[in-house]
């Protein structure tokens, strides 16, 4: 028998003083964390057992596309041009589905910021009366290939970033960053914010879209690839991503900008925005997710996003349906004069870094960060292990340094989330739950156990 | 009111500061603080909180800003001193460092390169569901955990021996695998015996009394109490038997249990015979009558089992297996009628173990010389207590049945309902011996003297005819040190056997001797 003739190697799960005798005997042991299922439905886990070989191969298949795809910056557009399904009268938000009534004041106030940026309305009051009026239509970004960090909004003139997954030819859209303070996306609506915005328009659209086309593209992938060895996990931390970007496009920006004012107003915009290159991971991580979606079977998570309301999740075998559960808020560090009282509920579609196995998935890749997780790089290390219990994969290209270059976790597997207990970790930035006032902090989370009940009772009860 | 300090070029990180602030308002008197770099970023976030002093405003990029807003100047310097501690202070810990729990099954098989056996003690129901995954990733398992459906374990015993795992439990509470105690286990002698035991007491007993002699365990399977089920068959203890068939260190079987379903003794009977090694059993208040096989040595009670193995692992002859008990006995008689003498008329013996295969040693011995025991766990049925609390005639108590251990730890680590138990019974004009058993070893309780002594002086104080005789199971390499329990409660008046089959002879002798005066 081959454990008699072996060294004893005990994983203990459970009492943990049970490890006392063993290492009395000096027996090797390591105890292993348990935690309940998140859903009582024995029947669905035999279910999902049962299928387990067809769903592997169907999970490896949405994987295979993840990894592979080749997300490129290949262009920048006027929203109402290029993205899928956009319409004058239509508004893009983060998240799932979500009625103005429901809306959270962020949200709120992002869109009584993007009618104002669109004319519609002359002030706040007026925005307000229009945006609860009917006539303005709210649509999920998800639902037309965008993706935008906190409330997520995206109307129709605003210019945006094209990355194209040139393995597979599909498309993501999202804006470009404001920066921090004061800003749409933290649902700010002052004159200053509806000021950036028309500069990001007239200005650092033109120049950026010049570049671009002089360049032909941007290699996205390699930029995160490398961004994750400088520290970055591209969500909470984008130093290294930004400066990246920021060298691949600053010579291009010189010899197509209108004046080298422009040129300089332009780098020195996304010099002083540490997450300027934010938009641009989330769009990578869009378009490679999309690249998985509809193969039957698979239980693949392929969008966790956020509106401030709800917390939702969609599957790569269960098509354009939304799980949702109430999202919650963040434990979070926060600005001078603010605390949990002032937070809005978690907010936005930058999970999807997360679901692409960056953001909270690779925090142990982000040693700078590492206060928002408790203080010490081993925290950060424990969150992106406990991540491999829920993932399908571990990423080809994006790898941690500090864990001997191990490809970060990468696929949630909505069976393994059930089952195991653990939910995925998310980093964050925090709204202030008043619309108007902005940024008030950032921290991290576990994402909500409920739309992950319901997604896993959903695949298994429709497996057949 | 507010008050500042600026420390020019010293840079932290954001976050950092941020985690300082969030110290600062906790300290008492202090209403808000800012730390921060004195960016124009940060400038224009601290303005709306009315902590942007002119000092803060005339500062630069480079320089930390420390502003209190505090309700006495005192605060406000509590608030300053905490500061400079907070970002001075070096992490404890680098990375590396602490062991770290892993994350989940997944997590630690990578943790822990060659990982061979789980040890489960999650509730119930959700153990088996884990033991089933374990067993997917080869490992071995003992799962500690009850109330696991029998179902559930048939499933999984039957996977185990598909996969040439092993497969111990459900409420499996004991086992020593290659010399390693494993959660209620205790620290014994390596050596040629192996035991199978359906009886986590028993395995206890039987392995420290084997230890004690001088001999050795090469290892102790435990497969839980219901293998021995007409449903699962005994699949758990045949496999083991032919694990330890197969192990060249094992050169004695020795099969521990109490009686089996008739079918299911069948079973054992042919697993037995294919075995070529000796083989020593125990079915506590059962056993086995015919003649299996040459090398086939049936036993009464967990120590005349133990002695037997003793003798056939160290090339003795079996004689001096009832050379050890008899010369036990001997003493015993002695002491016998010490503790008679001070009765004026025979009265009655209650057991309280804690540890259930001792309750059905007891009944097996004490039938013979008082007479039938009244029991929660009776082996006639017809014994039955009606009240478990309520103990009439002579009476015997497993305090680790579920009826107690609801919401409550094991009695071998909690003493305090059998305290209780030992001084209410003692006060009861009926009774005049208690028959008790402390079980060392891990898992148990590692200071059994401080938690029993109280009771039993108390106990005595109660009634000064009152013997009380204990077993002490374990070794002197168990944590608590078995000779130092010894001692601890032979100092305060308790009588102590070698084995719980002793005890059991020594307090029916009291009682056989104190009726005959």
């Amino acid at each position: 028998m081959k454990l008699f003739e072996s060294e004893l190697k005990v994983i203990n799960i459970g009492l943990e003083s049970f490890r006392q005798g063993l290492s009395d005997a000096g027996v090797k042991s390591v105890q292993a964390q348990f935690k309940p299922p998140l859903s009582g439905e024995a029947a669905l886990f035999s279910m999902a057992a049962e299928y387990s070989a067809r769903i592997g191969k169907a999970n490896a298949k949405a994987l295979g596309k993840i990894l592979g795809a080749k997300p490129a910056l290949t262009g920048m557009g006027i929203a109402l041009d290029v993205i899928p399904g956009m319409k004058k009268d239509l508004i893009l938000h983060a998240g799932p589905p979500v009625t103005w009534t429901r809306m959270c004041g962020p949200m709120r106030g992002g869109i009584m910021a993007a009618l104002m940026y669109e004319g519609l309305a002359k002030s706040p009051e007026e925005a307000e009366k229009l945006a609860a009026s009917g006539k303005i239509k709210y649509e999920p970004c998800h639902e037309h290939g965008a993706v935008g960090p906190m409330a997520g909004i995206i109307s129709a003139s605003m210019p945006v970033f094209i990355v194209k997954n040139e393995a597979a030819g599909n498309f993501a859209y999202a804006t470009q960053n404001e920066g921090l303070g004061k800003v749409l996306r933290y649902g700010a609506y002052s004159p200053e914010v509806i000021e950036r915005l028309k500069w990001m328009e007239t200005a650092l659209y033109p120049t950026l879209k010049a570049a671009l086309e002089f360049l032909g593209k941007v290699d996205l992938k390699g930029i995160v690839a490398q961004a994750l060895h400088m520290g970055d996990e591209v969500h909470n931390r984008n130093r290294a991503g930004t400066s990246l970007f920021y060298r691949a496009i600053a010579p291009a920006v010189i010899r197509t900008a209108r004046d080298t004012e422009t040129a300089a107003k332009v780098l020195e915009f996304i010099n002083g925005n540490d997450h300027f290159f934010l938009n641009l991971s989330m769009a990578l991580s869009k378009v490679s997710l999309d690249a998985g979606r509809g193969v039957k079977d698979s239980s693949l998570v392929i969008v966790m996003a956020r509106n401030g309301t709800d917390f939702g999740v969609q599957l790569s075998g269960t098509g354009g349906k939304w799980f949702t559960g109430p999202a919650p808020v963040p434990d979070a560090l926060y600005f001078p004069g603010y605390s949990k009282a002032d937070a809005n509920p978690d907010i936005g579609d930058s999970a999807i870094t997360e679901t692409n196995g960056l953001g909270g998935f690779a925090i142990a890749a982000a040693p700078a960060i590492v206060q928002f997780v408790g203080g010490t790089a081993a925290d950060a290390v424990s969150y992106t292990l406990a991540m491999y219990e829920i993932t399908a994969g571990e990423n080809n290209i994006y790898k941690i340094p500090y864990l001997n270059f191990r490809g970060t976790p990468t696929g949630i597997d909505v069976i393994k989330v059930a089952k195991s207990g653990i939910l995925p970790f998310i980093d964050t930035g925090v709204a202030h739950k008043k619309a108007g006032i902005g940024q008030v902090g950032a921290g991290v989370l576990s994402a909500p156990p409920e739309p992950f009940v319901k997604a896993f009772e959903y695949f298994a009860r429709n497996l057949k | 009111m507010i008050k500042t300090i600026i420390k020019k070029g010293a840079y932290f990180d954001s976050v950092s500061l941020m985690q300082v602030a969030k110290k600062l308002n906790a300290i008492s008197g202090v209403i808000d603080s800012a730390v921060v770099m004195a960016t124009r970023e940060n400038k224009g976030i601290i303005r709306a909180s009315g902590l942007l002093t002119p000092e803060i405003l005339k500062a630069g990029d480079s320089d930390l800003a420390i502003a209190v807003s505090a309700k006495t100047p005192a605060a406000a310097n509590d608030a300053f001193a905490a500061a400079e501690e907070l970002l001075n202070k070096r992490p404890s810990q680098s990375a590396g460092g602490a062991e770290r729990k892993a994350a989940g099954l997944a997590d630690a098989v990578r943790t822990l390169d060659g990982a061979n056996l789980a040890v489960i003690s999650v509730a119930g129901r959700f153990a088996g569901a884990l033991a089933a995954e374990c067993l997917e990733k080869d490992l071995n398992v003992m799962l500690f955990s009850d109330n696991v459906p029998l179902e559930t374990e048939i499933e999984l015993k039957k996977t185990a021996i598909k996969k040439g795992l092993l497969m111990m439990g459900p409420d499996c509470g004991t086992a020593i695998i290659n010399g390693a105690p494993i959660a209620f286990a205790n620290s014994v002698r390596r050596g040629n015996i192996g035991v199978v035991s359906a009886a986590g007491t028993g395995l206890q007993e039987v392995t420290t009394l084997i230890s004690n002699e001088g001999a050795g365990i090469s290892q102790a399977i435990g497969t839980g109490g219901r293998d021995v089920k007409l449903e699962v068959g005994a699949m758990g203890l045949i496999q083991a038997l032919e694990m330890l068939e197969a192990d060249p260190a094992t050169e004695v079987l020795l099969i521990v249990s109490k009686p089996p379903h008739p079918e299911v003794l069948k079973k054992i009977i042919a697993g037995i015979k294919k075995t070529k090694k000796p083989v020593v059993a125990v079915l506590l208040g059962g056993g086995i009558k015919e003649k299996i096989r040459e090398g086939f040595y049936p036993a009464k009670t967990l120590e005349e089992a133990a002695y037997k193995a003793v003798c056939l692992g160290k090339g003795w002859k079996l004689l001096k297996a009832k050379e050890i008990i008899y010369d036990m006995n001997l003493k015993a008689e002695e002491l016998a009628k010490r503790e008679a003498v001070k009765k004026d008329r025979s009265r009655c013996l209650r057991g309280l173990f804690s540890g259930g295969t001792f309750v059905s040693e007891s009944q097996v011995i004490l039938k013979g010389l008082i007479g039938n025991l009244r029991s929660n766990a009776p082996l006639d049925k017809k014994w039955k207590l009606k009240n478990s609390l309520q103990l009439s005639g002579h009476a015997v108590i497993d305090l680790g049945e579920d009826e107690f251990t609801v919401g409550r730890p094991h009695p071998m680590i909690d003493f305090s309902l059998r305290n209780k138990m030992i001084i209410s019974e003692a006060k009861k004009p009926e009774v005049s011996v208690l028959l008790l058993d402390v079980v060392l070893g891990y898992g148990s309780n590692l200071k059994p003297l401080e938690d029993i002594v109280p009771a039993i002086t108390e106990a005595f104080l109660r009634n000064p005819e009152l013997s009380v005789v204990a077993s002490v199971t374990g070794t002197e390499a168990d944590p608590q040190v078995r000779s130092k329990v010894v001692k601890g409660l032979e100092t305060a008046g308790v009588i102590v056997m070698p084995s719980n089959a002793g005890a059991c002879r020594l307090a029916g002798e009291i009682i056989r001797l104190a009726a005959k005066r």
